[in-house]
């Protein structure tokens, strides 16, 4: 689904992503962990386009197409989506016209979704304005939710998210990325998601929302390259107990 | 209320150097500083048309874009007049008045008491060169206790070359009254040149509610110069909306409104300059009584031209409350001069602004281009949130209208 390959990224003059190796295969959740400015963001920012991340070598490959120059709308169209951390306000443009917005050409019941995800009250709402950090999460999985991407890049998902709340943004992600069992009403058996699942991109500095999602992979980021793939939990597991340094260090 | 010496001022402090500065203030005096002599008093008459739907096609054309609408089942009433002559006039409810201000002069001695009570003619020379017995414009009257379901409409086009419409409009809002008024002024297509001087004195009685909602579509070499005045008793509300999405030439206005105890007032414009157009556009608040509560809400796009954004709120009483926002986009080059005022006489007011002058936040554009619109796309979607102010009250077809005269405006702005 998703191929980088020895990426080299610059904001301004300062050399933020050293030499990027990454391979998220379809259906696949992966996990990237690291310390505060080892580049996570910039990273996702990089695969979705956004200016200010020059791309000095490599390449970021989606779908089987080189994507490493496209414009932003483009990668968004060919199926990738972000989860931002704190997206901007958007004075008069209500989260119900945005939701269309994302839906494209799609047929979308925003107020069905917006119901699921406890989002009904704020859906006329100008675009994240005055919304807690739970809200804004639910917004961005509402407009997710439209949008369906096949790849999705989810910075951070629980920050900002009281312990009640996680529970339901796990449960939406996992129906964003057709994992994990899908509740049915109580007449209905609970069934298994058949429709083929999505590829994620994680970043978590707590590891909370590995309670609740499925991680087939951890990856560790840190001083710009990544340092360390295996399982996710394993990683998260080193980390608490001896810090980044010491755990990039068993594999470096 | 305002003087052009602080015009000038503005129109030097643009960046440009000295060459560039004065080509550039030289036609800037030009479009602010006319000469009423440049245009004439005199045009022929035009025929009277008894039924709204009959308009002739041309004609509707213009009044529509400025949010008339010939459906007369959808007003309570209209007023037209093309140049000087009014073409058409009616109403369909009970308790309202709506005609011309000279025969309304003639019918009731007691209109004389509210003529030149807000303004004065001898304001400045151009509530000079307006007669001083009311001859053209509007008288409209509700009377008390009526609440008016359907709004009202008038509608003054210019449609003669290089002539100058003057009108003396008087409103009359009876106490505990409620009355929206949906005002256009527009110019035919074909209109190279014209002045329009519009003199509005309205009172709104105690406890009663009007709302204003003004729809500009001029010209390019048009020139505007509306004094309004507005007096509010007790616990009564002003609402004013002003839309100028269109070029005009220039226009200068500065609207006093005058607040007396528990009375409110709530002005929202929208405004957006294409090349070639000036507008200094302002409101006066007084908060004269305790209570008084106002709200001045501006939203201005400059894309080539200029535009002067004034609001003033005078506190003179203890227990008043004010708010002032005042934004604006700057597109491509031109002026965007925000003045927010505020002024307190006494201890125990509560006044605030807010202004804002920049570019689109880069961000907003990526943000929507990341959910799958193009950058043009994104740009537009959020010019349109920009300009998208709470218009209370507007009509679902004149909301949709004035969608798509943003839309329109858009195209010629990106």
């Amino acid at each position: 689904m998703l191929i980088i390959e020895e990426l080299k990224v610059e904001i301004g003059d300062r050399e933020i992503l050293q030499n990027v190796n990454l391979h998220v295969p379809p259906g696949e959740t992966h996990i990237l962990f690291g310390p505060n400015g080892s580049g996570k963001t910039s990273l996702m920012m990089t695969i979705m386009g956004f200016s200010g991340y020059k791309v000095t070598r490599g390449k970021i490959i989606f779908k089987g197409e080189d994507i490493t120059y496209m414009p932003i709308h483009e990668r968004a169209r060919l199926g990738v989506g972000v989860l931002f951390q704190r997206p901007p306000t958007i004075n008069g443009l209500s989260t119900r016209r945005m939701v269309e917005i994302c839906a494209g050409r799609k047929n979308v019941n925003v107020d069905a979704l917006s119901r699921k995800l406890k989002f009904d009250a704020f859906i006329e709402r100008d675009v994240n304005h005055n919304l807690s950090g739970g809200e804004i999460k639910r917004s961005e999985l509402l407009q997710l939710s439209a949008q369906q991407p096949d790849l999705l890049l989810l910075d951070e998902p629980e920050s900002g998210v009281d312990l009640e709340s996680i529970a339901l943004l796990g449960d939406s992600i996992n129906n964003l990325l057709n994992r994990g069992i899908q509740k049915a009403s109580p007449c209905h058996r609970s069934v298994v998601m058949t429709a083929m699942p999505k590829s994620a991109l994680v970043i978590t500095h707590t590891g909370h929302i590995l309670d609740y999602i499925t991680a087939d992979r951890g990856q560790v980021l840190y001083k710009g390259q990544l340092r360390c793939s295996r399982n996710a939990r394993e990683i998260l597991k080193w980390i608490r107990e001896y810090g980044y340094e010491e755990c990039v260090e068993c594999t470096a | 209320m305002y003087s052009l010496s602080d015009d000038t001022k503005v129109a030097l402090s643009s960046k440009e150097g000295t060459c560039m500065k004065t080509a550039k203030q030289m036609s800037l005096d030009k479009v602010k500083n006319i000469s009423l002599s440049e245009f004439s008093n005199a045009a022929e008459d035009h025929d009277y048309v008894e039924i709204l739907d009959a308009m002739h096609q041309n004609d509707v054309k213009e009044f529509i874009k400025v949010g008339i609408d010939t459906n007369s089942e959808l007003r309570a009433g209209t007023f037209i007049q093309k140049d000087s002559t009014i073409v058409h006039c009616s109403k369909s409810i009970e308790g309202v008045e709506i005609k011309g201000i000279a025969k309304a002069l003639e019918q009731h001695d007691w209109i004389g008491e509210y003529v030149w009570k807000l303004l004065s003619p001898e304001q400045d020379e151009i509530t000079k060169s307006v007669n001083i017995k009311p001859d053209h414009g509007f008288f409209i009257w509700i009377k008390k206790g009526v609440k008016a379901p359907k709004p009202l409409q008038t509608c003054l086009h210019i449609a003669k070359e290089k002539f100058s419409q003057k009108v003396h409009n008087i409103v009359v809002v009876d106490e505990d009254s409620e009355l929206h008024i949906i005002a256009g002024c527009s110019t035919s297509e074909h209109l190279t040149s014209g002045l329009h001087i519009g003199l509005s004195e309205f009172y709104i009685k105690k406890g009663a509610t009007l709302k204003y909602t003004m729809i500009h579509d001029w010209g390019e070499n048009v020139y505007v110069r509306p004094k309004t005045a507005v007096h509010v008793d007790e616990g009564g509300v002003f609402i004013s909306n002003y839309i100028s999405l269109r070029p005009v030439g220039s226009i200068i206005a500065n609207p006093v409104t005058i607040l007396e105890k528990n009375a409110t007032a709530r002005i929202n414009s929208i405004l957006v300059a294409g090349k070639g157009t000036y507008m200094d556009m302002g409101s006066v608040v007084e908060l004269n009584g305790t209570g008084a509560r106002a709200e001045i809400i501006s939203r201005a796009i400059v894309a080539g031209g200029t535009i002067i954004s004034r609001g003033h709120l005078m506190g003179r009483e203890p227990g008043v409350k004010g708010h002032l926002e005042c934004k604006g986009l700057i597109l491509k080059d031109g002026l965007l001069h925000a003045i927010p005022e505020l002024s307190g006489h006494t201890p125990g007011v509560e006044m605030s602004h807010e202004a804002a002058v920049g570019k689109i936040d880069k961000r907003e554009i990526e943000y929507l281009m990341a959910r799958g619109l193009d950058e043009e796309e994104a740009v537009s979607t959020i010019v349109r949130g920009f300009l998208n102010v709470e218009i209370e009250g507007l009509p679902a077809d004149l909301a949709a209208r004035i969608d798509a005269a943003v839309k329109e405006t858009e195209k010629d702005m990106m």
